[in-house]
This record gives C-alpha cells, sequence and structure tokens, in this order.
C-alpha cells in the first residue's frame, strides 16, 4: 500500500479540498450549529437577536414529574363518584397553575393510573414531544421483528436453486424502488375506511365475517398501520443484505451437516443463524436508524394524528422548526434524536467487535 | 415405489412455487392496482374495489385521469425540476467523490488520515437531524449570480442541489473500489510522467465503470425518489418545486383517486422502468450500501 503513496500534498489537497469543503459546509458545520441553535431562542424570521437560554429548550421538552390526586370528598368526608362509580379527582390544573407549585408551572397531563383511592398523574412540560418520542421508539421496537424477520424468511425463500427464482427477487425488490411518498398515498387509499382495498380483501377472505376498519383514523390502529406499509416496502431491501450473508457461509459447513444427518431446522439453528451473526446486527441497525427518521409516512397519511397518535420526532422537528418557524426548538429535537441515533450506533460498535 | 417419490417431488415443487408466488402478490397487489386504477373514471374505480376487478383493466378504460391531472398541476416542470435536479447532483456526485477518493488511495498528504477520519464520522449523522439548522443556514448563504450578489438560497435549484453533491457513502464506495486496482498501473503511469490528474481522468476513471454504476443509481434514488422533506422546508414556489412534494396539488377535500393515481404512474413508472431494465446494478447497489461494515 505505502509504496504506491506519493508524497504530494499539493495535489491530495487540490483533490479533495472541493469535496471535503462541501462535505464541510452543508454537513459539518450544521451539525454543530444545532447544538449551538439548541442553547438560544433562535427562531427563522426574527427581528430581535437570537439569546443565550442555556438548557431552558432541553428542560422545556424533557420535564417530568408525578403528582398524586386525592380523591373529591363531601362535606361528611366521604369520597364522590360520578354516575359510573368512578372516583372524582380534582383536576391537574389546580396543581399546574397553582401559585404554591411554581415548579409545575405550565406542564400538562400526559397520562394515569389509580393507586389505591388516588390518582398518580404523570405531567409533562410537552406532551407533544413525549408522544412523539414514544410513537418512535414504539415504531422502532415493532418494526424491527417484523420488517427485519420477514426479510430474513423472504432471503431463505430466494436462496433456493430452482427455475425462474429471479423473477420472485425482482418482484419482491420492487417496492424499495418507488418513493416512499408515492407508496404511503397509495397506501392511504388501501387502508381508507369505506371502499378501501385493505377492507375488501379482508371481508371477502373472511366471507363477510370482517367489520371495516377506518385504519388511519382511529387511534389503536393509525401507527401500527403505518408501521406494517413501512415494513413491506422496505422488506425487499433487507432481503438482499441477508441474502449476501446467506451466500457468504461456507458450502463445506452445510455438507458436514448433511453427512452428519442433520435436520433443517438444526441446519438453520448450528450453522445458518451463527454465520448471519454480523448481518443481524447490520440489519436490526439500519432498521432502528431509519425508523428514528420517520417522516414521510406520517406528512402524508396523517399529518401526525388522529389525536398524536402517529407524532414521531422528525415530524415534530419539522412542524416546529419548519411550521412555526421555532428554529431552536426543532435543532433540540434534533440534538436529541442525534443522541439516540449514536448511542444505537455505539450498540452496534459493541455488537460487532472483533473476539479475540 | 418409484413413481411415488417422483409424484411427491412434484408436488414438494408445485408448493414452492406456490409459496413464492402468494409472496409475490403481496408485493405486487398495490403497484398493479395503482396503475390499473389510473385508467378508470373515479366511480367505477371506488366499485371495484369489492371485487378481483380492482386489479383488471376491465370497464370504461380511458387516458382521461392523465388528461385532467395534467390540467390540475404543472406536472411537465415538476418532472423537469426533479429530473434536472438528478442528473446535476448525480454528475457533479461522481466527479467530487471519487476525486476526493484518489486522493485518499494514492496520495499521500499531510491532514489526510485527519480528514478521512472526519468523513467517515459523517456516515452517522442521519440529515433528518440537520434539516433545521440547515435550513436556518441556507437561508442567510450570499450567492453570486447573473444580477450580482443576493441573500439566500430559498426557493432555487442550488438549494437542491449543491447540499447533497457530496456525502461520505459515496466518497466510501470510491475509496473501497480504487483500493483494489492494481497500483502498478499508476506507477508506471508516474514513472512515463503522468500528471496526477491525467492519471485519474486516463487510467483510473475509464476502469470505474461499475462503481460509477453503484453510485449513481444510489444518488439517483435519493435525489428522485426520497427527496420529500428537504426540499418541502426549503422550496415554496412552483417554478423549483420537484415532483415529490408536487403530489401537494392532489390533496385536497374530496381526493379525485383516479387523478392521484394517474400521477403516481407517471412518477413511478420511469424509475420501475429503469430498474427492469438494470435489475441486477440496482440490486448490487444496494447489496453494497450493506456491506460497508
Amino acid at each position: 500500500m505505502s509504496s504506491k503513496l506519493t508524497r504530494s500534498n499539493r495535489a491530495g489537497w487540490l483533490f479533495a479540498l472541493p469535496g471535503f469543503s462541501l462535505l464541510f459546509l452543508f454537513i459539518i458545520v450544521p451539525f454543530f450549529f444545532a447544538f449551538w441553535l439548541s442553547l438560544t431562542n433562535q427562531r427563522l424570521v426574527s427581528p430581535n437577536q437570537a439569546e443565550f437560554v442555556g438548557l431552558q429548550n432541553y428542560s422545556n421538552l424533557l420535564g417530568l414529574a408525578v403528582v398524586t390526586l386525592e380523591p373529591e370528598r363531601d362535606d361528611a368526608g366521604e369520597i364522590v363518584r360520578d354516575d359510573d362509580g368512578e372516583i372524582e379527582y380534582p383536576r391537574v390544573r389546580t396543581i399546574t397553575r397553582n401559585k404554591e407549585f411554581p415548579q409545575y408551572r405550565g406542564m400538562g397531563e400526559w397520562f394515569r393510573w389509580q393507586w389505591g383511592d388516588t390518582a398518580k398523574v404523570v405531567i409533562a412540560s410537552d406532551v407533544l414531544f413525549m408522544k412523539a418520542l414514544v410513537n418512535t421508539l414504539a415504531f422502532a421496537l415493532f418494526i424491527v421483528p417484523v420488517q427485519g424477520g420477514g426479510a430474513l424468511l423472504l432471503a431463505l425463500l430466494i436462496n433456493q436453486k430452482l427455475r425462474g427464482i429471479n423473477v420472485f427477487r425482482t418482484v419482491y425488490f420492487m417496492p424499495v424502488v418507488i418513493s416512499i411518498v408515492v407508496i404511503s398515498l397509495l397506501w392511504r387509499f388501501i387502508y381508507s375506511g369505506n371502499d378501501g382495498l385493505l377492507n375488501n380483501i379482508l371481508e371477502v377472505l373472511t366471507f363477510g365475517a370482517f367489520t371495516p376498519i377506518d385504519w388511519l383514523g382511529r387511534t389503536d390502529t393509525a401507527l401500527g398501520s403505518i408501521i406494517a406499509m413501512s415494513a413491506w416496502q422496505g422488506m425487499g431491501f433487507h432481503m438482499v443484505i441477508w441474502l449476501a450473508g446467506l451466500q457468504a457461509i461456507s458450502p463445506t459447513l452445510y455438507e458436514a451437516a448433511a453427512i452428519e444427518g442433520a435436520s433443517k431446522w438444526q441446519t438453520f439453528r448450528y450453522i445458518t443463524w451463527p454465520g448471519l451473526r454480523n448481518t443481524a446486527v447490520l440489519v436490526l441497525i439500519v432498521i432502528t436508524m431509519q425508523s428514528f427518521a420517520v417522516f414521510a409516512q406520517v406528512d402524508v397519511m396523517t399529518n401526525g394524528g388522529p389525536l398524536d397518535s402517529t407524532q414521531t420526532l422528525v415530524f415534530q422537528t419539522v412542524e416546529r422548526g419548519y411550521g412555526k418557524q421555532d428554529i431552536s426548538g426543532g435543532a433540540t429535537i434534533s440534538v436529541i434524536l442525534f443522541l439516540m441515533v449514536l448511542t444505537i450506533s455505539a450498540i452496534q460498535g459493541y455488537l460487532t467487535r472483533e473476539r479475540k | 415405489m418409484a413413481t411415488v417419490t417422483s409424484d411427491n417431488r412434484g408436488l414438494r415443487l408445485a408448493v414452492r412455487y406456490l409459496v413464492l408466488i402468494l409472496v409475490g402478490l403481496i408485493f405486487l397487489f398495490p403497484l398493479v392496482f395503482m396503475v390499473v386504477s389510473s385508467l378508470k373514471p373515479d366511480q367505477q374505480l371506488l366499485a371495484d374495489t369489492s371485487s378481483i376487478r380492482a386489479f383488471l383493466p376491465v370497464g370504461d378504460i380511458s387516458l382521461d385521469n392523465y388528461v385532467k391531472a395534467f390540467e390540475r398541476a404543472p406536472i411537465g416542470r415538476f418532472m423537469l425540476n426533479s429530473v434536472f435536479v438528478t442528473v446535476v447532483t448525480v454528475g457533479a456526485s461522481i466527479v467530487l467523490c471519487s476525486l476526493a477518493a484518489f486522493s485518499f488511495v494514492f496520495l499521500e498528504w499531510k491532514g489526510r488520515n485527519v480528514l478521512l477520519t472526519v468523513i467517515v464520522a459523517t456516515l452517522i449523522i442521519p440529515f433528518e437531524t440537520i434539516a433545521v439548522p440547515l435550513l436556518l443556514f441556507v437561508s442567510k448563504l450570499p450567492w453570486i449570480g447573473l444580477d450580482g450578489l443576493e441573500i439566500g438560497w430559498l426557493n432555487t435549484y442550488r438549494v437542491q442541489i449543491i447540499p447533497w453533491m457530496v456525502d461520505a457513502l459515496t466518497i466510501f464506495l470510491f475509496v473501497q473500489f480504487f483500493k483494489d486496482l492494481p497500483g502498478e498501473l499508476i506507477e508506471a503511469a508516474r514513472v512515463e510522467g503522468a500528471s496526477w490528474f491525467l492519471i485519474y481522468r486516463k487510467i483510473v476513471m475509464p476502469l470505474s465503470g461499475p462503481v460509477v454504476a453503484t453510485a449513481a443509481i444510489l444518488k439517483s434514488l435519493t435525489m428522485y425518489n426520497n427527496q420529500y422533506l428537504w426540499p418541502l422546508i426549503v422550496v415554496q414556489d412552483e417554478a423549483h418545486r420537484p415532483v415529490m412534494v408536487g403530489l401537494g396539488y392532489f390533496f385536497q377535500l374530496q381526493i379525485a383517486w383516479g387523478e392521484v393515481m394517474a400521477y403516481l404512474t407517471l412518477i413511478s413508472v420511469p424509475v420501475i422502468a429503469f430498474y427492469l431494465v438494470l435489475q441486477r446494478a440496482f440490486i448490487s447497489s444496494i447489496a453494497s450500501t450493506g456491506v460497508k461494515g
């Protein structure tokens, strides 16, 4: 290697500089800029100079507390119950707007559960951000097994020696070359409540037993529907990566297994799967990273709704940074997102480290 | 006995193909539905969803939806914008990234290792995390054009092109490829007195067909298909809008689905056609992004 390297400072810089300066200007500068902006109150268009506000933006996003609500009691000291027999509690705003509790000021209810007679309420400075964070994590958690596992099955299916197998590979991969924006709009129709294609197919397959669902219009199905569609679209991509891993496993191992009389499952369990270890980590990481970046699907299909059930971090970044022109707010979420990405790639580094 | 086993074999083979075909239908049905529906009037399109007719070009078939879609939105303009942005970015990307990779692999210079490390480090920065600061940044950037100095890059082609010209992955692909080229060729040319640029242009690049194809395919897909978030926030005017953002024209209270399907078909079919012709190259490009680890 070093023999072909020739010392040439001038030519070296001259060749690398145009590319590097663009990368520096449009990736590295905005990257560090995001950290700085998250410490200010910068807006996209504003007559006022931005000010340094320290960690204010972070505490505005991440503030969390649990408060306990005592049940309402009547004059006799009995617990007041509503018509359904549920215990009545004072409203959360009696605490968040109370001058006695300045630390809870401006916070809102995120969720609650019952604890004996009392209610424990989790309040957050930014409930919308919390929902977006949880949805993003849920997105990753559910799509990893569905998309990664599905892709592995596809790869095993395609790895057979059959006439015309390449035709099937071409078909399974096809959604990958279509824009996610196109796919999202197409599936908006497939998922629609009345006359939706999916409802009709399910009705036919169950001989009419299935009741149509407005997939994207219900809080309990909207996120799942977007996850399923995203898994469908990218499965061919990960199939190709699994396939490369499968084909890198030495055939002599399989021959040895055949001689030993190993069953199909044993062969998979003791030869194929261990051989795919690094591929598995790669697929896992890539899918996780992609799900942290989800934006187009949400923007085209649900706009974050219904009732914020499909909000994601990137959607909030754009809604704040661009929609509300709150650059510093958007940048703060960006930084948090980056820290999540960094954690994931540290995990990847750990899982694929060289074993001694 | 022998006939039984051969029957079994035939049956097993049939089952294998049946599974492959059923799985194939899962990936194909939305796309077939899209193309077929683009040919039907709205009323029939909706009625057909309850039967197999949804996937068949039957009934009142015409190109009306395409005509109406062209009337609703300046589709020609959007396509021209997308193609222009894609072609320029891909071309610039190949030149700039291969030049940089050349200097990293074949030349030794002060700062080379530091720069390479920095470039590899940027691989982990997802675009989504820098979109907002970059928006503020480009809104204040100066530009010297034909009309003299102007401030701000919003609503231009350059804002869609220049930030996307160089990326770590493309440089990395070229570096990997150049490392496997025979070093003796370059040394021999050097002895003959050829300049570095001549070696790059006459020896290295002509040998780099495969990696150029990979880089071009990946970049084209990024630029044509996946450019949505960025143009959405930096391009508001119709004159510079790309196809994916142009879809906004079809979000109405009452969505005319036939027209939507026509537009979707129109902007996807060119990519599908490319893919079908160059499928080997497409699939191996994707695989090459996977083996970077």
